[in-house]
């Protein structure tokens, strides 16, 4: 089948490096990896996105940059991006298929590169009647997997999407996809990573998980695949903030599994506070948040085929420090590049 | 001087003839009065009311329009009351697009043995009807009488 | 069929402001059979609007007719003599036949009483859907006879996005989600490995984005008569 024979002929990790990057590096070299988040701000103040960077630099290997996330128009991942220049966080800029046809990717792939970025990620994006502006056309020319292999062939083969070729060699990206173990059609979760593998994606980050049980069946399956040979898993993890923001995830949001236990655990670490005090509950839950976060990175440790985590605290940056260094992640490794 | 007539209201009564038409019958034959300007207009099923027949009769210069029909499960046609209550509402939301009030357009349930109530359902029609006020559009026509509707007689 | 809803009265007799004396053109072929612009349909407007009109001045005149098809010259040049006396049309027929009105009368305002919606087709009584948007490269062939065009809010090529929530759209939880649709119309067809192939990106050209489009059949035009 030839779905088979391209997985096959996909070069698994190990091979020469394709962009160079850090993140790349450190995957390489057989570390366990850690990513995570920065929302760009809605203004072009430089300053804020500085600012979040410096929170978590020295905790991450590389951050995605997010873009227009939920359809809301913020700073450009890109224009963002190039604010960390000379900053020791990478960036891993996204594109989303929603906002952008094939001329303006491939444009800002061009740019993106000659301004030393060596991450993408490429996303579908929330469709824009979530957002802010739900009047929007969408443009859709490509989807995220036929974008996984135009920058995959704007890489190998040095050429547009049109054919043709791409003066002094196409840009160096380390390329990335998002997959969601939980999400409908469930048991057609492994078979889209294999797709997208097969297009070229060099490395994933999933959604939320916080089914472990779940989670390592999806794991078994994709290592029964071979798929974690040739691309690297990044586990989504995320601390809770609240009993109401763990029981609405487990009951209101589709796809997003957690267990029993999780929600009991955070009604349990607020026991004996008093209901007003508003300020110990967030205290004692945020503690429980990154405590169960931190049981949830040492066992992705353990799974085989996950190359390491992809941390989303999104407007609470000041998790990620004892997240990863509860985890026993700190300090992050170097690899001389 | 002249007196200005009270106003009574003219209204359309579509009555299906399995239940609502027998219930003004029964209405009339046992003295319990109903308005005489309520003209009925017989339907083997309120099913075969067309929202147009409703939005014509308006047009025609009724004050109100009434569809009466079997109880809602009872339809002698199983489903045509439903329908025609389906219509009953398209219609009222159009009134309120034209500039005219949603109340002009009622649908009522009744069975054949109820005269008593499908009496005091045309009355309480007319009333909210008078406190509408007479149809502008027949206002308008200052001094040509109402159209002559076509309908049968009931006392 | 192209299906159409009525626009707000409120929106049509704005359009009306002025006029006197109006005719409202029905069509019987695809707004009739969506109950948007048939006879029928032509005789409520025409009243609402002398209704609406009536209410607070001068009814406004609002004569009725229907043709065929309003999207062929052959149907409304019937209305060639008639249309003289009217200060405006008010089509209930699609985009095209309000143009095609349009076109055959350019001295006469012709005022869209509706709106068209989309290419589709009934799903039950009363309720239509789109199923077609005129891609210009049908790929029904491929995906189990369910477009991802029309029918996925993101016209996903290789779907679905991980957005689906219990096999429906993650816009509208009474929208299926197409691409399970397609992997489930495939699977039934015993075709699930074709689905794990990537398709290339689509030539959108022969879409709305190449421009107005047009096809032509030289076996059916007037032939040229040479001069003996």
């Amino acid at each position: 089948m030839a779905m088979q024979q391209a997985i096959e002929n996909t070069e698994g990790k190990g091979a020469a490096l394709k962009s160079g990057s850090n993140l790349e590096r450190l995957l390489a070299a057989g570390h366990f990896a850690v990513t995570g988040e920065l929302e760009p701000p809605k203004s072009h103040d430089a300053e804020i996105v500085r600012k979040r960077g410096t929170v978590v630099e020295e905790c991450l290997d590389a951050a995605n940059i997010t873009d227009n996330q939920t359809a809301i128009v913020r700073m450009s991942s890109i224009g963002s991006a190039i604010l960390l220049k000379g900053s020791s966080l990478e960036p891993v800029i996204q594109i989303t298929c929603r906002d952008r046809n094939r001329l303006a990717m491939q444009a800002d792939l061009l740019g993106a590169a000659a301004h030393g970025i060596k991450n993408v990620l490429c996303l579908s994006g929330d469709h824009q009647s979530f957002g802010n502006h739900p009047g929007a056309k969408n443009v859709h020319d490509i989807d995220s997997m036929q974008l996984i292999r135009m920058i995959k062939e704007m890489r190998d083969e040095s050429k547009f999407q049109c054919g043709e070729e791409i003066p002094g060699g196409g840009p160096p990206f380390f390329i990335g996809a998002a997959a969601n173990p939980f999400a409908d059609p469930v048991a057609l979760r492994p078979n889209r990573l294999a797709k997208k593998v097969a297009a070229g994606a060099d490395f994933i980050q999933t959604q939320l998980v916080y089914d472990m049980d779940h989670f390592r069946k999806y794991m078994a399956r994709v290592v029964d695949m071979g798929l974690h040979e040739k691309i690297s898993i990044l586990a989504g993890v995320g601390p809770l903030k609240s009993t109401g923001m763990a029981r609405y995830m487990r009951d209101k949001v589709p796809g997003m599994m957690v267990p029993d236990i999780f929600v009991d655990r955070m009604a349990e670490a607020v026991k004996g506070i008093a209901k007003e005090d508003k300020a110990a509950k967030q205290e004692a839950w945020r503690a429980e948040g990154i405590k169960i976060c931190i049981e949830q990175v040492k066992e992705m440790k353990q799974i085989e085929g996950v190359a390491g985590v992809h941390v989303m605290a999104i407007g609470w940056e000041t998790a990620v420090r004892p997240i990863v260094e509860g985890a026993g992640l700190m300090p992050r490794p170097k690899v001389d590049g | 001087m002249t007196q200005t007539p009270e106003f009574e209201p003219q209204i359309v009564a579509f009555c299906c003839l399995h239940c609502a038409y027998a219930a003004a019958d029964l209405a009339g034959g046992s003295r319990c009065g109903y308005p005489s300007s309520i003209k009925i207009v017989a339907v083997p099923c309120t099913g075969r009311v067309d929202s147009l027949h409703l939005v014509k009769a308006l047009e025609d210069g009724a004050d109100g329009v009434m569809v009466a029909g079997c109880l809602p499960g009872r339809c002698h046609f199983q489903t045509g009351n439903l329908y025609a209550n389906q219509r009953v509402e398209h219609v009222r939301a159009l009134l309120e697009e034209i500039g005219l009030e949603a109340g002009r357009v009622r649908m009522v349930n009744v069975s054949a043995g109820m005269g008593v109530q499908f009496a005091e359902r045309a009355k309480e029609m007319a009333e909210s009807i008078i406190a509408l006020g007479p149809n502008p559009l027949r206002a308008r026509r200052a001094g040509s009488p109402p159209r002559e509707i076509a309908m049968e007689e009931t006392n | 069929m192209i299906v159409a809803e009525r626009k707000p009265l409120e929106a049509i007799v704005e359009m009306l402001d002025g006029q006197r004396k109006v005719l409202a053109v029905g069509c019987g072929t695809c707004v009739a059979v969506c109950f948007a612009g048939g006879k029928k349909e032509v005789e409520m407007l025409a009243s609402s609007l002398r209704m609406a009109t009536g209410i607070n001045g001068e009814p406004l005149q609002v004569d009725e007719t229907s043709e065929q098809r309003q999207c062929e010259v052959e149907y409304i040049e019937t209305l060639d003599e008639s249309i003289k006396e009217y200060d405006a049309i008010v089509s209930l027929g699609c985009g095209v036949g309000v143009q095609y009105l349009a076109e055959r009368f350019p001295e006469k305002r012709i005022i869209p009483a509706l709106d068209t919606k989309f290419m589709g087709g009934p799903t039950e009584a009363g309720v239509w859907e789109e199923r077609c948007q005129g891609c210009g490269s049908c790929m029904l062939g491929s995906t189990g006879g369910v477009c991802p065009i029309s029918r996925c809010a993101k016209q996903l090529m290789n779907g679905p996005c991980g957005g689906s929530k219990n096999g429906h759209c993650e816009i509208d939880e009474d929208i299926p989600c197409a691409w399970q649709l397609i992997w489930e119309s495939m699977d039934k067809l015993g075709r699930i490995e074709e689905l794990m192939e990537i398709s290339s990106p689509k030539d959108w050209s022969t879409s709305r984005d190449g421009g107005l489009r047009r096809v032509v059949r030289d076996d059916l035009r007037l032939p040229e008569v040479e001069d003996s």
